[in-house]
């Protein structure tokens, strides 16, 4: 893409007005902004994701499970390219999307090819967290970054990170780190956990150990269960024997495929908050978070999208988000200067949630509040209050350059 | 509709007696009114005493207050039924309703006081309204979440802030289009203008600062930061700005820093910051230039602040949510 004068479209507007009164040119007007349109140089996003996603299906999505995707978050994406029509003319483009939907891994591959070679640089990846982490791999050292909107697995932030790839959408250390302080903050210490049998319900589970270690949680028991209503499973399927015979203050569920845990709530033992994968859910997003033009950000996504917005939608909307900023503040479309501007200290970008946010540059995460959601309300919102942190508080939440198995900047390390 | 139809014709009448005796008018009454979002009511103080003296119904969820040229009319945006509501001053009851505009937030009168100039922030359009004819004479499309407006005392000309494109529009008020888009700081949500015209202030919520926009050239000549101690940069959110009368000072609600910023409007130098309450936007000034009002969200009052002492005298309570606060001053 080429490098654009550093000039706003008042300036340049301004020399044209300019150059007309030396041309005597009495009845001259200044041209329309729509006028300008016409010169606007085309400045895509991609967004790639599974054209078979079983998170997508009809049947899923009518659940509306807590702290799963409602539709795809390119709808998000699509929101912010409408937001972002303004800042484009004043920067001299025009921002679009590309929306690719693709069979396998060896698709995904071809299909950032065919966008890199058309002059898209700044892709969204709506896949699992071992496919991003192939596809940023393919494509070390070349001019691309990606997003990943939709995979929470922490090692995508810590062993498995890379260079050009950044992560709007929170780590599940943050999610569960902002839970945690919210038990410590009602005193709520001591939590049984119960683990379905998903792998990737383990990986939730091991991050919440984590979480519950750093905020000083007692996890009084770990409970396997699985789904389903045969009677000699019983006391592993049936949420009422899973809680009993021990005392606590909530109970955690790791359950990635969300159906036990929607059930588990006000079905367990003993009359304790549910939290984790149902009951109070942390998230990026919660279509009834009301505070710093939420209520816009959600009012556009429904007019557009015809349903509530997610944490997921958000990070697609996010991410387009930060490259715009990108854009408007360098007045650049330089690949090399938007990349490191958003990788940068200085950005400030507005996510609606309060906080002046940025990409920590240990392993390209994006820093944010998390909210503590029930099904219809934002109950808190992390980091809470008495949670500190040197350098940011946001950085309460996930893995902090001391703690972080990432070393993309080792330097931040040491200190 | 809330008010009672069958007063209407006593009111007129009575306004049109008022209006022929500009002396009355000529003060002002220096009362205070302020909205609150949760109470729908704009609540009158004295402006001596500062003693509530009454209470105005109004439709729901009122925020931004602007008075008409004459001051005989306050008008109330009101967001959640898509109305601004006129308030008969001499009156003291809503006695109009200018309804079927979506969702108005901020707007600003034309000196002539026969249109509105309205920001429809769902909309991410500017509306040109007709008060006499009641209807919409123009849309015009800005960037997201358009909030503050400003109409220049010669009526050529508005600045609309769009708190999503991070972005000022200069509208052309007589081709009715935008032209010129200066990028400001993040999240701009209002204005003041100086007093010979040369110099627009933008507060910039997102960035704590703000940006002073030389309206010659459309272009940011400099930005004010604000950094009280003690507060997180997240939490320092300017929205309210006010200039003094003599054009020597600045005021500068903070939002969540829960402090006004006393700003040398000549040297850009932030002087002071003055403790008030929690979620500071709405301000303004007394007729003698001598207090700041400052009406605070979240913790449901008004600050008294003795400008030359720089500190609150008191607080009062304004009703649930206080939003803005406008000051009966002499007609301009």
């Amino acid at each position: 893409m080429a490098r654009r004068d550093n000039r706003s479209l008042t300036a340049s507007l301004l020399r044209v007005a300019l150059l007309g009164l030396v041309a005597g040119a009495a009845a001259f007007a200044l041209p329309g902004v729509a006028v300008a349109q016409q010169d606007l140089e085309a400045f895509d996003f991609g967004y790639i994701g599974w054209n078979d996603d079983p998170r997508y299906s009809e049947a899923r999505i009518e659940r509306e499970y807590q702290g799963e995707p409602w539709g795809r978050p390119v709808d998000g994406a699509r929101v912010a390219i409408d937001e972002a029509r303004f800042p484009g003319m004043a920067a001299g483009v025009k921002f679009g999307l590309e929306e690719q939907l693709v069979a396998n891994t060896r698709e995904v591959l071809d299909s950032v090819r065919a966008m890199r070679d058309a002059g898209t640089r700044f892709i969204l990846l709506d896949l699992p967290a071992g496919t991003v982490s192939r596809v940023a791999e393919e494509f070390a050292g070349d001019e691309i970054t990606f997003f990943n909107v939709a995979a929470h697995d922490d090692r995508l932030r810590g062993a498995h990170c890379q260079a050009n790839l950044l992560h709007t959408i929170p780590s599940d250390a943050m999610r569960n780190d902002a839970l945690a302080q919210y038990l410590v903050s009602r005193q709520w210490n001591d939590v049984l956990l119960l683990v379905g049998p998903e792998r990737a319900d383990k990986v939730v589970a091991k991050s919440f150990q984590r979480s519950a270690k750093r905020f000083g949680l007692k996890i009084v028991g770990t409970r396997d269960f699985v789904l389903g209503n045969n009677p000699r499973e019983r006391d592993k399927n049936n949420p009422k024997l899973l809680t009993s015979g021990v005392d606590y203050d909530a109970v955690y569920i790791a359950d990635t495929q969300s159906e036990f845990a929607r059930n588990a709530n006000f079905a367990i033992q003993k009359p304790r908050p549910v939290v984790g994968s149902a009951g109070l859910v942390p998230q990026a997003w919660h279509w009834a978070w009301i505070r710093h033009g939420a209520r816009q950000l959600n009012n556009r996504l429904e007019k557009k999208a015809d349903r509530h917005m997610t944490g997921y939608d958000w990070a697609a909307w996010v991410a387009v988000k930060s490259i715009v900023e990108a854009v408007q503040r360098t007045e650049s479309t330089d690949y090399a200067e938007l990349a490191s501007y958003v990788r940068g200290d200085e950005i400030n970008l507005d996510g609606f949630k309060g906080y002046r946010m940025g990409f920590r540059d240990w392993d390209g995460q994006l820093r944010q509040p998390m909210l503590l959601g029930t099904g219809n309300w934002v109950v808190a919102r992390a980091p809470l209050d008495g949670f500190l942190h040197p350098d940011n508080y946001l950085d309460t939440l996930g893995f902090d350059p001391r703690e972080s198995a990432c070393t993309l900047a080792n330097d931040k390390k040491g200190s | 509709m809330r008010f009672n139809r069958s007063r209407q014709g006593r009111l007129a009448l009575a306004a049109a007696l008022l209006a022929a005796s500009p002396a009355l008018f000529a003060a002002g009454t220096g009362n205070l009114y302020v909205s609150s979002e949760d109470d729908d009511v704009v609540t009158v103080f004295d402006g001596e005493s500062l003693e509530k003296i009454d209470t105005i119904e109004v439709s729901e969820r009122p925020r931004w207050l602007a008075f008409s040229p004459d001051h005989s009319k306050l008008y109330v945006a009101c967001g959640d039924e898509d109305s601004i509501d006129v308030i008969d001053v001499a009156e003291g009851k809503v006695t109009d309703r200018l309804t079927d505009i979506d969702d108005p937030e901020i707007f600003a009168i034309g000196p002539d006081g026969k249109h509105l100039y309205i920001s429809n922030e769902d909309d991410a359009q500017f509306t040109i309204y007709d008060i006499g004819e009641k209807k919409i004479v123009s849309q015009v499309d800005v960037g997201q979440e358009p909030e503050g407006v400003l109409v220049t005392p010669d009526g050529k000309t508005a600045y609309v802030t769009s708190e999503v494109a991070n972005m000022v529009h200069r509208v052309n008020l007589d081709s009715h289009e935008i032209d010129a888009n200066i990028v400001v700081g993040n999240r701009p949500r209002r204005f003041a203008l100086s007093a010979d015209g040369n110099t627009l202030w933008v507060t910039n919520e997102l960035s704590g600062s703000v940006s002073l926009i030389d309206t010659q050239t459309n272009e940011v000549s400099d930005t004010i930061d604000f950094k009280p101690q003690g507060f997180r940069p997240e939490d320092v959110t300017p929205v309210g700005i006010k200039l003094s009368e003599d054009g020597e000072n600045a005021y500068v609600t903070l939002g969540r820093a829960n402090h006004v910023a006393f700003v040398n409007a000549k040297t850009h130098e932030v002087e002071d910051y003055v403790l008030v309450g929690d979620r500071a936007w709405g301000i303004a000034q007394s007729r003698d230039g001598k207090q700041l009002y400052v009406t605070n969200g979240l913790s449901d009052d008004m600050s008294i602040v003795d400008i030359a002492e720089r500190k609150t005298l008191r607080s009062i309570p304004a009703g649930r949510v206080p939003h803005s606060v406008v000051i009966d001053t002499a007609a301009e």
